[in-house]
């Protein structure tokens, strides 16, 4: 049985179960916007990430392995399911996002958009 | 009797406190016995305990860490996970702005009691995507058996 399910509550599945919304750390450099998000017990394979117009959506799916005939007795953890949503803004590049996954921490990088990096302008003298 | 003098209109904290515990009581979450040792919402790790019949399997929800900086140890049915997670965010650099910070970092110590039956001198920890796994067994003559009934 799934250890995140509160025991009174079994029936619930896990869509309908709201999800967790994981912390993350947001920075931003010259070359573009780096989120860290914490996702413990979610793998690479049930890790999905999306773009839709100017939102991107990390969602994932936690896995504590199959344990045979588990009781929960003590849970702080109480979803199965982490989501969490962000708004992008235009000076971005949506198609070359990096993800990585390690030890249950995401690391995703949004790059700038070519012409969005600041650059010097130069001033000419009249 | 004098709560209502604490109690400012427009306190936007104390409402805040107020939607809280409504929150809290819809979900049934507030007012359930709790172990003595339970922390708060947001403490790191989080943690999890079941009970099979032949384990006591306890999971720390502990991402980011290296697994040989993660110590537990077992002390008069007590067992405490305890490490450090780096704050890996740059600090002092002016070319980096900083809109979310809410990862833990730093030190941390957690305990949680364990049941009667589990056997502490045999314990198993392991460490996969972010989550610590501790396997305790049970005694043996805890686990459940079955009895012959002679005739």
């Amino acid at each position: 049985m799934d250890m995140t399910q509160p025991s009174n509550n079994r029936e619930t599945t896990a869509a309908e179960s709201p999800a967790m919304i994981p912390a993350v750390d947001v920075l931003e450099n010259e070359n573009g916007i780096t989120v860290r998000a914490d996702l413990p017990g979610v793998s690479r394979e049930s890790l999905h990430i999306r773009v839709d117009g100017e939102t991107l959506t990390v969602e994932g799916q936690v896995n504590l392995g199959e344990v045979k005939d588990l009781e929960p007795v003590y849970a702080e953890i109480r979803t199965a399911q982490y989501k969490r949503s962000f708004v992008l803004s235009r000076d971005l590049d949506t198609s070359k996002i990096d993800a990585k996954m390690k030890n249950g921490v995401l690391t995703l990088t949004v790059p700038k958009l070519e012409q969005a990096r600041p650059r010097r302008i130069p001033v000419r003298a009249e | 009797m004098y709560a209502s003098l604490t109690r400012i209109p427009g306190d936007m904290f104390a409402d805040f406190e107020a939607l809280q515990r409504q929150v809290e009581q819809l979900l049934g979450t507030r007012g359930w016995p709790s172990s003595i040792r339970a922390a708060s919402r947001g403490a790191f790790p989080a943690i999890n305990m079941g009970v099979t019949p032949e384990t006591v399997e306890i999971y720390a929800f502990a991402p980011g860490i290296d697994a040989a900086k993660l110590e537990v140890s077992v002390d008069r049915g007590v067992l405490t996970i305890s490490g450090e997670r780096a704050n890996d965010l740059p600090r002092d650099s002016e070319k980096v702005s900083v809109y979310a910070d809410e990862r833990f970092g730093g030190s941390f110590r957690r305990a949680i009691g364990l049941p009667e039956d589990a056997d502490a001198s045999r314990i198993d920890a392991k460490y996969r995507d972010g989550i610590l796994r501790i396997t305790v067994p049970k005694r043996e003559n805890a686990k459940p058996r079955r009895i012959e009934v002679k005739d």
